[in-house]
């Protein structure tokens, strides 16, 4: 009753959800999943420092991230001129940041097995650093897909930082979890716990369905 | 295009945390023929094998080619005492080098569909190739190490892990890359297979070329008593 009642704005508001996350998650991908095969074929300088980095930073409370998102593109911040801060802008940026480091750690553990697997057959074959990376990324996407899926659950759950940087304003920026905040401040736990349901419908539809599509292509295979 | 053969080693050496494991070897390779390399466990052949293609760190001497070695990479190709099978199906491995030097996917594939009959997995294309068994794995390796028509192959034990019949359809397969121009390089405790293929011996001991001789002349008449002693199946110190 209610949630038909509250179509229209539901509605809205999940759609932005999945919308902000999904394109968190793609720019996040493509920033992460080439940087766990760069880390697992090259032995350069900085590599320790870089993954010591980037295992610190996956236990980074989102607060805090966005809380520094905040301060960077605030009027008076060093990106304040992008006008970025309270649009669905600042929340994907914040979600970057936080999912980023999820999906290059545990993509960066699967690529390594790979690589050690690989190794002697690849240099044999003399390939190039870029298709190593392609062969290796190409190989491990079922785990890479793995490493996604964790992002993706990471990021449509987070309230903290885009609740920051969002500011939770009605049809801007309010999305499934940040209502949810609100609605349960307010005391409406019903509405609360409606909306928390379409937050998990959502969630495990998804997973799912990239589940179901992994399936029938191992099936086409084998 | 002119030939990259032949290969030179003068006092090459390979060694791990300051010992030496193999040298200082001197060796001509020249076209064509097939070298046979034999030799007790631990006396060094894999390492010499990969010494040669490169992929062994040169710790002391010289390995020349007769032509840049940027340009050698490209027409050698080395089949692994234990083959390394990609996650993929079974023609995408074979048709994997092609892909790599920029052939489509569709010509690849259906050139590696060729090998994948040649060596005899013509009936699997597309199983994974995870899956196979030890043998199937050694003829994919092969199958992947030949679609690019190498000039020299290096083979680490190819058949070690193979029945009698397998073993004798791998080197049907060898003969025919070998007639066809690729030099054969390869490593075997098979001393049948050794007669079979070899048209040159270098019988290595405790890292080092103990012996070197036509193929011939050498199972018919060793030169050293070790070497007599090893083709008798006796343990040589
Ligand atoms: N990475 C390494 N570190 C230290 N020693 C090594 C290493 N690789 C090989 N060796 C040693 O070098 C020697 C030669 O090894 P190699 O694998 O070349 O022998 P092989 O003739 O191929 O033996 P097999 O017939 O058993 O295959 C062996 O004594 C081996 O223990
Ligand atoms: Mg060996």
């Amino acid at each position: 009753m209610l949630l038909i009642t509250l179509d229209g704005d539901l509605l809205e508001i999940a759609l932005r959800s999945l919308r902000v996350t999904l394109t968190a998650l793609v720019i996040a991908g493509l920033i992460a999943l080439p940087l766990a095969a760069l880390l697992a074929v090259r032995r350069f300088r900085w590599r320790r420092a870089v993954i010591a980095i980037l295992n610190a930073m996956m236990s980074l409370p989102p607060v805090v991230v966005g809380l520094v998102v905040y301060v960077i593109l605030s009027r008076s911040g060093p990106l304040g001129a992008l006008g970025l801060l309270f649009t669905p802008g600042a929340m994907i940026i914040a979600q970057v940041i936080i999912i980023v480091p999820l999906i290059a750690s545990i993509a960066h553990q699967s690529l390594r097995d790979l690589w050690s697997e690989y190794h002697d057959l690849l240099i044999s074959m003399n390939v190039t650093q870029t298709q190593k990376m392609a062969t290796l990324l190409w190989d491990a996407r079922r785990a890479l897909l793995t490493a996604m899926l964790a992002g993706f659950g990471r990021a449509i759950g987070e309230v903290g930082a885009i609740m920051i940087v969002g500011g939770n304003i009605e049809h801007a920026t309010r999305v499934l979890t940040t209502a949810i905040a609100l609605e349960t401040g307010k005391g409406d736990f019903a509405l609360a716990l409606a909306l928390g349901f379409v937050l998990i419908a959502l969630a495990v539809t998804i997973n799912f369905a990239i589940h179901a599509l992994t399936r029938t292509e191992r099936e086409a295979r084998w | 295009m002119s030939a990259i053969l032949p290969l030179r080693l003068s006092g090459a050496e390979a060694r791990r945390r300051g010992k030496r494991l193999v040298g200082p070897v001197d060796l001509t390779l020249n076209s064509p023929g097939a070298t046979v390399v034999i030799g007790p466990n631990g006396a060094g052949k894999t390492t010499l094998l990969r010494l040669m293609h490169g992929t062994e760190r040169l710790a002391g001497g010289e390995i020349s080619w007769a032509r840049p070695l940027a340009e050698v990479r490209h027409e050698i190709a080395f089949v692994f005492q234990t083959p390394v099978v990609l996650r993929r199906s079974v023609l995408d491995n074979i048709a994997y080098p092609l892909r790599l030097r920029g052939q489509s996917r569709k010509n690849a594939r259906a050139e590696a569909l060729d090998w994948a009959g040649r060596v005899g997995l013509g009936g699997m294309p597309d199983r994974q190739a995870t899956v196979l068994s030890g043998g199937e794995r050694q003829k994919l390796a092969l199958a992947r190490a030949l679609i690019t028509r190498p000039e020299v192959l290096f083979l680490d034990e190819p058949t070690a892990a193979l029945d009698g019949r397998s073993t004798r359809e791998i080197e049907t397969i060898l003969t025919e890359a070998s007639i066809a121009g690729t030099r054969l390089i390869l490593s075997t405790h098979d001393m049948g297979q050794a007669r079979r293929l070899a048209t040159e011996v270098v019988f290595l001991l405790h890292g080092r070329v103990h012996e070197t001789a036509a193929a011939l002349a050498f199972f018919d008449a060793p030169g050293t008593p070790e070497a007599a002693a090893f083709l008798r199946g006796d343990i040589i110190e």
